[in-house]
C-alpha cells in the first residue's frame, strides 16, 4: 500500500478540476446525485418549512393572546378561515395540526437528518459520495412531493388536516378531506425517510475511509447511524397505520372505528368493531423514536462544536456512544407513556413508566459528558459555540421537566395542559433548533468557502436564546395552573384560567420578537454566500475528516482519498506541534 | 466518480453495498407487515365474533396460488444460479418463468377479488374483509413491484450483463431476495387469512 500523505489542497480550485464531463444545470443543481447538493437541497427545504411552520404558529399566537379579536390586515385569508381577520376555530385547528406536522416531518427531520446527514456524514467518514446516489436523489424528491401535498392540502374544501399532528382516531376518520391529503403526504414523507435511512446505514458501514474503524467515528457519525436505524424500523408501522386510516376514510373500512360510534347525534353507518386505540399505539410506536430522531443529530452537532471550541477531546466518548446505542434500543419500548390518559391498566403503566425512567439515564450520561467536556478548556466563544453552549441548559430544562410526565400519576393532571407543550418545545425548539443553528454556522464555511458574519450571528443568537425562553417558560406556569392545550381561545372561557391568561400575551410577543430576530440570520445566510469572509479549508482548526476536503468540496469530495490514522478528537495533544492533530494526517 | 464496493465485497464487512441495502429494506418491510399482522391480532381478539377464513374464502384457489409463488421462488434461484454459471440463455428462461408465475398469481387474485366483490363483499362490509383486502392488496402491490424489477432485469437491464456481469448477477440476487421475502409474506398470509 502506498502511504501517500494527504495534502490539504491549495486554495485555488485548479487542483481538483477532475470533472469528466460538465453536467447541465438541471443535473447539477436540481436532479443532482451529489450528496452535497442533495444535502443543501434538504437543508434549504427544511429551513423554508421551519419558517413556514413558525409563521403558522405566529398567526395562532395572535388568537391565543387576543382571542376573537380581528387581526388587522389579515382579512385576505377569506370567509372560510378568518372572516374580517377573526380566526375561526376550525382554522385554528388546521394551523395547529399543520404546525406540528410541518415542524417535525418537514422542518427538523429534513434539516437535521437530510441536510446535515447528507452533507456532513460522507465527508466525515472520508467517502466520495453516498452508497446509493440515485436513491439519495429519489428520497429528496419524495420529501419534496410530500411537502407539496401538505401545502396543497390548505386549499382543499374544509382546509388542511385539523385533527392534530397525531391524527388521533376516530376524530381523524370523520375529519374533512384535508386529512386524506395529510395521509397521502405522510406516505411520501415516510418513504423518503426509509430510503434515506437505508442509504445512511449502508454508507456508514461500507464507504468509510481506510483505517476509520467504528471507534474512530466522530460522535456526529454515530448519532446519524443510530438515527437511521430508528427511522428504518419505526417508520414502517406508521406507514401501515396510515394505509389503514386511508382505507377507513376512502374504502369505508372500520379499522379504527368502534361499533355504535355516535357523531353529531347520529350512529355512524359503518361496520364497526375497530379499535381507536390501535392508531395511538401505531402512531406513538413511530413518534417516540421520532423524538430521538429529532434530538440525536442535534447532540451530534453539539459534540462536534464543543470539542472543537474547547480544544479538548470529547469527555467520555465511549460511554456516550454506548449510551447512544442503548438509547436507540430503549426508544422502541417507551411509546405508551404518551398514552397514560387512555386508561391503560396499572401493569402496563408500570412497565412503560419504568422503561421511560431507564431511558432518561443514557440521555443524562450524554448531556453530562458534554458539560464535563467544557471543564478546563480554553473556550472560543464564536457563534456556533454560543448556540452549542446554550443548548446544554435548554435541553436540560426540556429533559428534566419530562420526568414528572414519565410517571403516570403526575402525568394525568399535566398531560393535556400547556405544561406538555412547554416541556417538549424545550427539547425541540431551544434544544434541537439551537443545535441546528450551531451546525449551520459551523459547517457553512465547508459548504461555501466563506464564514457567516459573526456580529449578525451573535445578534441572532442572543435574540433567539432570550425569546425562545420568553415563549416557552410562561407555558409551564399556564400549564401548572391547569389550562388545556387544546383550546382555540387559550382558556379565555374558563374562570380558573384568568390569573394566568396574561402569560399568553407574553408568550405571543415572545414569538413575534423571536420571528424578528430570525431576520439577521436570513440576511446573513444569503449575504455570506457571496460576501462573507473567505476561509481556508479548515477555518476552525478541526480534526475530523470533512475539513481535509477543499471548501466547497468538488464532486467526489477529496483530492486524495483520506485515511484515518487516529481517533476523531485529538486536540491539545501533549508534545504535538499544534493544538490539533487531524484524523487524516499520517 | 465511482462508488466503491458496488460489485466487489469490502474486505472487513464481506458484503457489497447492495446486499446491505436490500437486507435493511427487508428489515423495514418486516416492520411494515409486522404492524399489520399485529393490528389484525388486536382487532380479531377484540371482536365479538370472527369468521373462520375457510367459511368465506376459497382455500383450493389460495393453495394453488401458494404453490405458484413457491415455484416462482425456485425459478428465481435458478435464474440467479444460471448467471453464476455464466449461462445467460438459461437465465432468460428462468427469469421469464418467474415473471410469468407472478402474473399467474395476480390473475388468480383478480378472479378471487371480483368473485367477492360480485357477492357484495366489500372492505367496508366487516373487519374480516377489511383485513383481507388490505393485507392481500398490499401484498399484491409488492408482487407487482417485484415483477416490474424482474422484468427490467429480464429486458432492458440485461445490457449490464455485457459490460459488468458480476454487478448484474449481484443485482439479480438482490431482486431475488426481495422476491423470496414477498413469497414468505404470502406463506404467513395464507394460513392467517384462509385457514385460521
Amino acid at each position: 500500500m502506498s502511504e501517500q500523505p494527504v495534502v490539504v489542497a491549495p486554495k485555488p480550485p485548479v487542483a481538483h478540476e477532475a470533472h469528466h464531463e460538465e453536467l447541465g444545470f438541471w443535473r447539477k443543481y436540481v436532479f443532482s446525485t451529489d450528496h452535497k447538493v442533495i444535502g443543501i437541497q434538504y437543508a434549504i427545504t427544511g429551513l423554508l418549512f421551519l419558517l413556514f411552520g413558525f409563521s403558522l404558529m405566529m398567526l395562532m399566537r395572535w388568537q391565543l393572546a387576543y382571542p376573537e379579536t380581528a387581526l388587522p390586515l389579515f382579512g385576505f385569508f377569506g370567509e372560510a378561515s378568518m372572516p374580517g381577520g377573526t380566526m375561526l376555530p376550525e382554522f385554528y385547528n388546521s394551523l395547529g395540526a399543520m404546525h406540528g406536522t410541518i415542524m417535525v416531518f418537514l422542518g427538523v427531520v429534513p434539516l437535521a437528518v437530510g441536510g446535515f446527514g447528507n452533507f456532513v456524514l460522507p465527508l466525515q467518514i472520508g467517502a466520495p459520495d453516498m452508497a446509493f446516489p440515485k436513491l439519495n436523489m429519489i428520497s429528496y424528491w419524495c420529501l419534496f412531493l410530500g411537502g407539496v401535498i401538505m401545502l396543497a392540502s390548505f386549499f382543499v374544501p374544509g382546509g388542511a388536516a385539523n385533527s392534530g399532528w397525531t391524527s388521533y382516531t376516530p376524530l381523524a376518520n370523520i375529519a374533512t378531506t384535508g386529512q386524506t391529503w395529510w395521509l397521502i403526504g405522510m406516505i411520501f414523507l415516510i418513504t423518503s425517510s426509509l430510503l434515506g435511512a437505508i442509504n445512511f446505514i449502508t454508507t456508514t458501514i461500507q464507504i468509510r475511509a481506510k483505517g476509520l474503524t467504528f471507534w474512530r467515528f466522530p460522535f456526529f457519525v454515530w448519532t446519524q447511524f443510530v438515527t437511521a436505524f430508528l427511522l428504518l424500523l419505526a417508520f414502517p408501522p406508521l406507514e401501515s397505520a396510515a394505509v389503514m386510516q386511508l382505507m377507513d376514510r376512502v374504502a369505508g373500512t372500520s379499522f379504527f372505528l368502534p361499533s355504535g360510534l355516535v357523531v353529531s347525534g347520529q350512529v355512524l353507518d359503518v361496520a364497526g368493531g375497530g379499535n381507536p386505540l390501535l392508531w395511538q399505539h401505531l402512531f406513538w410506536f413511530l413518534a417516540h423514536p421520532e423524538v430521538y430522531v429529532l434530538i440525536l443529530p442535534a447532540m451530534g452537532i453539539i459534540a462536534e462544536v464543543i470539542t472543537n471550541n474547547t480544544r479538548k477531546p470529547l469527555w467520555g466518548y465511549r460511554s456516550m456512544v454506548y449510551s447512544l446505542i442503548f438509547l436507540g434500543f430503549m426508544s422502541f419500548i417507551v411509546w405508551a407513556h404518551h398514552m397514560f390518559m387512555t386508561g391503560m391498566g396499572t401493569a402496563m403503566a408500570t412497565f412503560f413508566q419504568t422503561t421511560t425512567m431507564i431511558i432518561s439515564i443514557p440521555s443524562i450520561v450524554i448531556l453530562t459528558s458534554l458539560i464535563i467536556s467544557l471543564w478546563g478548556g480554553s473556550i472560543r466563544f464564536n457563534t456556533p459555540m454560543l448556540f452549542a453552549v446554550a443548548f446544554l441548559p435548554m435541553f436540560g430544562i426540556g429533559g428534566l421537566t419530562g420526568l414528572p410526565l414519565a410517571f403516570n400519576v403526575p402525568d394525568i393532571p399535566l398531560h393535556d395542559t400547556y405544561y406538555v407543550i412547554a416541556h417538549f418545545h424545550y427539547v425541540v425548539a431551544p434544544g434541537t433548533i439551537l443545535a441546528l443553528f450551531a451546525g449551520i454556522y459551523y459547517w457553512f464555511p465547508k459548504a461555501t468557502g466563506r464564514k457567516m458574519n459573526e456580529t449578525l450571528g451573535k445578534i441572532h443568537f442572543w435574540g433567539s436564546f432570550v425569546f425562545m425562553n420568553v415563549v416557552f417558560m410562561p407555558m409551564f406556569m399556564v400549564g401548572l395552573a391547569g389550562v388545556s392545550r387544546r383550546l382555540f381561545d387559550g382558556g379565555a372561557t374558563y374562570t380558573f384560567a384568568e390569573p394566568v391568561l396574561h402569560w399568553n400575551v407574553v408568550s405571543s410577543w415572545g414569538a413575534w420578537l423571536l420571528g424578528i430576530f430570525q431576520l439577521p440570520f436570513i440576511f446573513n445566510f444569503f449575504w455570506s454566500i457571496r460576501k462573507g469572509e473567505k476561509t481556508d479549508d479548515n477555518p476552525w482548526q478541526a480534526t475530523t475528516m470533512e475539513w481535509a476536503a477543499p471548501s466547497p468540496p468538488p464532486h467526489g469530495n477529496f483530492v486524495v482519498a483520506p485515511e484515518a490514522h487516529r481517533g476523531p478528537y485529538e486536540y491539545s495533544v501533549p508534545g504535538a506541534a499544534k493544538d490539533f492533530v487531524p484524523q487524516h494526517e499520517a | 466518480m465511482d462508488i466503491p464496493y458496488t460489485e466487489e465485497v469490502r474486505r472487513d464487512t464481506g458484503l457489497t453495498n447492495g446486499k446491505i441495502g436490500i437486507w435493511l429494506f427487508l428489515a423495514s418491510e418486516v416492520m411494515l407487515f409486522g404492524a399489520l399482522f399485529a393490528s389484525y391480532i388486536l382487532i380479531r381478539t377484540g371482536a365479538e365474533s370472527w369468521p373462520r377464513g375457510d367459511t368465506l374464502l376459497d382455500v383450493p384457489l389460495a393453495t394453488f396460488n401458494t404453490l405458484v409463488l413457491i415455484t416462482s421462488s425456485v425459478t428465481m434461484v435458478m435464474a440467479w444460479a444460471s448467471l453464476m454459471r455464466g449461462r445467460f440463455g438459461t437465465y432468460r428462461i428462468y427469469m421469464g418463468a418467474t415473471i410469468l408465475l407472478g402474473g399467474v398469481f395476480l390473475v388468480v387474485k383478480y378472479f378471487e377479488y371480483s368473485h367477492h366483490l360480485n357477492l357484495g363483499e366489500f372492505p367496508s362490509t366487516n373487519n374480516f374483509l377489511a383485513v383481507y383486502y388490505t393485507l392481500t392488496g398490499l401484498h399484491m402491490l409488492h408482487v407487482f413491484g417485484g415483477m416490474v424489477v424482474n422484468a427490467y432485469f429480464w429486458g432492458p437491464g440485461t445490457k449490464l450483463w455485457k459490460t459488468n456481469p458480476v454487478w448484474f448477477t449481484n443485482r439479480v440476487e438482490h431482486s431475488g431476495l426481495f422476491w423470496h421475502f414477498v413469497d414468505l409474506v404470502w406463506i404467513f398470509l395464507f394460513p392467517t387469512l384462509y385457514l385460521l
